[in-house]
Parts: structure tokens; sequence; C-alpha cells
């Protein structure tokens, strides 16, 4: 990163009216999420039957399956949504920092790649297995393909971004190989397998919110007390030796964090791009540089963001659904585009 | 649009091709055949112990049938002799082939082409086919379903016919696929026959089935992710026989006709009876069904109104496709006997 020495060794702290906004936007996407869908349900009766009968009194009129699409279908997929797009926002602001690297992404680090071969592993060598096991192996393939990433991209020689993605792009078209090989070769797996391709926030109730709620816990608050080391590494690694800082130290515990968060997400929710490059770049470009902003406030960004564009994804094309990935894609790159453009200022 | 397209030649292989396969020829399968059967014996009368063995068979269709037709133009291809080597990389086209009497012509038929029984079953590959391999065996008429690439091109370089046939969109679709294949295998007045006979027992299938009093609608769920198929295809082109509104048909998503539903939506739409296939790839079952979150107060789900489909019987638009009009036709009556109790 260019960023002009000393910019980051300023002791800025949260960005409180930043946070606070970003929570209101996180807040009004959430209710956004479950009062609009395709069931047509009146948005004030779903508000008092959430808020519940002791509040606003229980919400007359509603039918058991009304109760049903609320509490089972809605509620669950913007909750699976806001967490999913939490971590990959984390993981992607945490990639960028730790490899001061503006275009580190799960994605392009091939990290998801690596995450989507270990669960597609898993799927053909154990199918009955508990579906609570698949982040597990979903991390292994990932870390694997983090691990070769940066072991290549360094040895390509320096600090480059350019190596580093080169690299990243290499592995994930290795792994991403290997895993259409163990589908062509398993063919009663390619349906299971592929329709967790297309990325998607399956609703199965609250079952994918319990399996990622840990993970989201262990990988949230480990890169958030991270968020002060990410700054001191952001000036190169030399000089966060001098400040006390082991550099390779931090990056492997914050590869690790951020690489277990991109293999829960993507081993319940499938393949969704962009959300770990666009978020983090984004508020970089509203909050500024400083790692201490950035990560918690791109991981609230990060849930609104996901959260927003499932209820896109479901309420387009109406009944029918979009692949949520089509979605971030679509409205992610054309924001990200404008964004970059109004914002001169900006550094990579 | 990678995953889009990977996604469809995905349902390709499983709705179309139809890899999905557990079909066995129980009794379900015996009256079909029987309808086969029946044909038999009117177009071999001259020599009415033929129909034993396949030796026989050539015989009689040889006699039979005469075949100064030949070359025929069947949709635009030329074939310039009576077939004698027929690969069908097509599930339906073999299914077809064999009920048209023409299997004894077919020297092979791609790995996912489980029926009927007798098929010359070779590892020979209808998702990604493969020139050589095809031509290896020296056909002089190839049937594919689908042509992902030069097929069609590299085989007619080759100077081999290579019919394309299409999934159908309709049971008209369907006939015309049937009556194709017989001409281009000189057994057209049996491919009429058999048009002819599937015609009129759809026909007695659905005339018999009690009309009820209100529509009944119903959700056709093609996989566990709740892909569906709207009445646009050919599957919905069945179901409308009956009069059965699809709640898949709010998706005005024009062409691919196999959206993917909102959980939400199913259970406002509340349809009066759900059939599901993918039993043996997803394992979805009545009870998996009814136990999905907030499925339980589905009207569908309380009078035990779930059908299963087998995949190979609903995804292929071949003689076959009596057993899938019947077994709509026996939900209905089942539902109907509910609904008087």
């Amino acid at each position: 990163m260019t960023t002009p020495p000393g910019a980051a060794l300023q002791p800025v702290r949260l960005r409180w009216d930043w946070m606070v906004a970003m929570l209101a936007v996180l807040a009004a996407a959430a209710l956004a999420g479950v009062t609009i869908g395709p069931a047509g349900l009146d948005p004030w009766q779903v508000l008092r039957e959430l808020g519940g009968g002791g509040f606003v009194g229980r919400a007359a009129g509603l039918s058991e399956t009304h109760r049903a699409i609320i509490w089972e279908i809605r509620l669950p997929r913007v909750v699976l949504g806001g967490l999913v797009g939490c971590l990959l926002s984390l993981a992607g602001a945490a990639y960028q920092g730790v490899f001061r690297n503006p275009l580190a992404d799960p994605y392009l680090l091939g990290v998801a790649a690596g995450g989507g071969l270990g669960a597609t592993v898993a799927i053909t060598l154990a199918p009955s297995a508990d579906a609570r096991l698949l982040p597990v192996a979903a991390f292994v393939g990932a870390l694997a393909a983090a691990a070769l990433t940066f072991a290549v991209g360094r040895s390509m020689g320096g600090r480059s971004a350019v190596s580093l993605i080169l690299a990243g792009v290499a592995v994930a078209a290795f792994f991403t190989a290997l895993q259409t090989f163990i589908l062509q070769r398993n063919a009663e797996t390619i349906r299971h397998v592929y329709s967790w391709i297309l990325g998607q926030l399956t609703t199965t109730g609250w079952r994918e919110v319990l399996i990622l709620v840990p993970y989201a816990l262990v990988c949230g608050s480990g890169l958030v007390l991270h968020r002060r080391l990410l700054d001191v590494m952001s000036v190169g690694d030399e000089e966060a030796e001098s400040l006390g800082v082991s550099a390779s130290r931090v990056r492997t515990t914050v590869v690790i964090f951020a690489t277990l968060a991109t293999a829960a997400a993507v081993a319940v929710s499938g393949l969704i791009a962009f959300v770990g490059l666009v978020v983090p770049h984004t508020i970089r470009l509203l909050v500024g540089v400083s790692y201490r902003s950035l990560i918690p406030i791109s991981a609230v960004a990060g849930a609104a963001f996901l959260i927003l564009a499932d209820l896109a994804a479901r309420t387009v094309a109406s009944p029918a659904e979009l692949p949520i990935g089509v979605v971030t894609a679509f409205v992610g790159a054309p924001f990200f585009m404008a964004v970059l453009r109004t914002t001169r200022r900006y550094v990579a | 649009m990678r995953k889009r397209h990977l996604f469809r030649l995905f349902l390709t292989v499983v709705l179309l091709v139809g890899v999905a396969c557990n079909a066995e020829p129980e009794d379900a399968a015996s009256p079909t055949r029987a309808t086969v059967a029946d044909i038999n014996p009117t177009t071999t009368a001259a020599a009415p112990a033929t129909t034993e063995g396949p030796t026989t068979t050539v015989a009689a269709t040889t006699t039979s049938e005469p075949r100064s037709e030949f070359p025929v133009t069947v949709a635009g291809v030329v074939i310039p002799e009576p077939p004698v080597a027929v690969i069908s990389l097509s599930p339906t086209a073999t299914e077809i082939l064999f009920a048209v009497g023409a299997g004894d012509q077919v020297i092979a038929v791609g790995s996912a082409s489980d029926y009927p029984p007798e098929a010359p079953v070779t590892d020979l590959e209808a998702f990604q086919p493969n020139l050589e391999a095809i031509a290896s065996y020296g056909p002089d008429l190839v049937v594919i379903s689908w042509d992902p690439g030069e097929v069609q091109a590299g085989l007619e370089t080759l100077g081999v016919p290579v019919l394309v046939h299409p999934p159908a969109l309709s049971l008209d679709d369907a006939y015309l696929q049937m009556r194709q294949l017989g001409a281009a295998t000189g057994n057209s007045p049996r491919a009429e026959r058999l048009v002819a006979s599937i015609q009129a027992e759809i026909a007695e299938l659905v005339a018999g089935h009690a009309v009820p009093e209100r529509a009944l609608s119903y959700y056709h769920e093609v996989d566990d992710t709740l892909y569906s198929a709207t009445s646009a295809t050919f599957v919905g082109n069945v179901y409308s026989l009956f009069g059965l509104e699809n709640i898949a048909d709010a998706d005005a998503a024009e062409g691919f006709g196999y959206p993917q539903l909102s959980g939400e939506y199913i259970l406002e739409a509340d349809p009066d009876l759900i059939f599901f296939g993918c039993a043996l790839w997803c394992g979805t079952t009545t009870e998996t069904i009814s136990e999905r979150p907030g499925w339980s107060g589905l009207t569908a789900v309380r009078n035990a109104a779930l059908v299963e489909v087998d995949d190979d019987l609903s995804s292929r638009w071949g003689p076959r496709i009596i057993e899938f009009v019947r077994l709509i036709g026996e939900s209905l009556a089942a539902v109907a006997g509910a609904d008087r109790q």
C-alpha cells in the first residue's frame, strides 16, 4: 500500500459516527429483509408478530403459515445473510491489511476455491457426515490454498501486489480444476455440490445459522482484536518489528482467522463473490485507512450489504429466486466503480 | 453467467438426459410394454413367430415393411440407406427406437440409456460426447438430444447423418420425434401406431379422471433446492392435461421454464398437491418434505397429497410418458377420495 508514511500511525480511533450510521443501515436492511418478500405479507403485521404479544399485541389475522414464513424462513435467512456478509467482509479487510494488498480478497487469493474443494471432497467421501463438519473440511482446503498462494506469491519475488494475486489466480484455477475433476468422477454428488456452487442462502430454518454462529463469534472477535496490529502492519514488516510486533506471527494468526471466516461462510452459503473486495474498499473510502475503524465498520456494512443483496435476490424475479452471487456482483461492481470515480483521493 | 451455464448443463443432465435413473421395469412398466407388444402382431403378421428374438425380428421388419422410401429426409437430415448401425446418446431416443421396432438396428446407446434393459449400453457419454469414440463404432445414424459443440457437424463430415432431438416442449413435439425416428429407421408405420396408441391411452386416462369441483393447484419439485417447472415445460404440459394449476406459473421468467421458487412463496401458494422428483439423488421423501420448517401446515402435507415422481418418467418424452400420466391420474383420484371422506 502506498499510504503516505505516518498516516496509519496517527492514533485514529474508531469512527463512532460512521459506526452508528452503519448500524442504522444494518437495522434498516434487516427490517426491510423481514418485512418484504414474495409472500406479500402486511409489513405492519410482520412487525407486530416479531415484536411479540407483550409490546404491541400479537398480530391478528396471521395464519400459521404466515407465522411459519416469518419465523422459519425470513428471519433465519436475514440472520444468515448478515452473518455471511459480515464474515466475508471481515476476511476481505483482514487479507488486504495483512498482505498490504488492495486486491486481496477470498476469491482472488484462491481461498474460496480451496474451501470449495475441501467441501466437495468431504461431500464426496462422506455424504452422510454431519453438516456441522462441512466448515471444517472447507477450512482445511481454504488454509491449504492460502498457504500455497502466499508461498508461491512470495517466492515470485518481493511484495508486489501483482505476484500475490497472480499466485492466487493460479491456485484458484488449480483447485477449481481438481474440484471439477472430482465432480466428474462422482456423478452422484454432482447435484449436491452444484446447487451449492451457485451460492445461495438456503432456507432450512435455523440450522445453517446455528452452524455459523460459533465460527462467526471466534473469527469476528479474533479479527476485531487484531485491528490495531493491522494498523501497525500497514507500515511494513521491518517497521512493525521495530515497534515490537512480530509481523510473521500476526500475519499467520490473522490469515488463520480470515481463512476460517471465509471457509465457514463458503460452507453454508456457497460461493458468493465480490463482498470481501467491495465492502472493505467502500468503507475505506468513507472512513479512512485505519483498521481500527475499517474492521468493525466493514463487518457491519458487509452484513447490511448481503441482507439487501439477498432481499433483491428473492424479490426481483419473484416468486423465482436469483443466485445471490449474481446480485452481489451486479450491484456491487457498478457501485464500486462509481465510488472509485467520484473519490479521487483514493490511494491503493 | 458461467455458473448459470454450469447449472443449465447440470439441469440438462438431471432433467433431460435423465442420469438420475432408478428405473427398473416394474409392474408399472408393463402396460406400456404391453401397448408396444400389442402393435407387434399387426406389424409382423406375415411372420407370427418373429416377436421372440431380435434376429428374427430383423427378418420380420425387413420383409413386412418395405423400405423403398429411402433415401429419406428427416428434419433436414438426409439418410441414404435404411440404417443398420444406429447410435443413440439420448435415453429418450433409445426408448423410442426400441418402441418403434428399430431396436435391432441399434448398435450402441449412451451410458445414461437404461431402458429398455436390452439396449446395448456402452460408456459413450451424452454429456460430453466424444466424436472419435462415436465414430469408432462405425454408425450410419446417430441420435443426440443436444449438441454441446460440433458433434453434428463433425460426424456429418465423416458422412454420418445426425439427428438432434432436443427435449420436447410438448406432447406434440414428442409425437413428432417418434414419427421422425420411425421414418429415419424405416419403421414409419409402427411409429404411427405407437403415437396413436399413446394418444388414445392418454385421452382415456384424462377422460377417466373425476373432474374436481374446483381447480386443484400443484407444485412440481425438481429438486430440494425448490427448483420447479412451469406449465411451459414438458412436464407442465402433461399436468395441464388434467386442468391442474401450476403455482410456478406466477414466475413470468421467459424461456427456461425451470424457476427456483422462494420457500415462502410455496408456503403462501399452499398447493393442493406436491409432486416431487429427485428422490434418489436428493433423498427427498414425504417425510423430509413434511419436516421442512413451516411446511407441516401445507394443505398437501396435511392431506398426504405428496407424490413421488420417478425422474426418468417425468423427464423423458418417450413412450413411457403414459406411466407418468397414469401416476397423475391416480394421485388425483386419491385426493378426490380424501375430499369426499
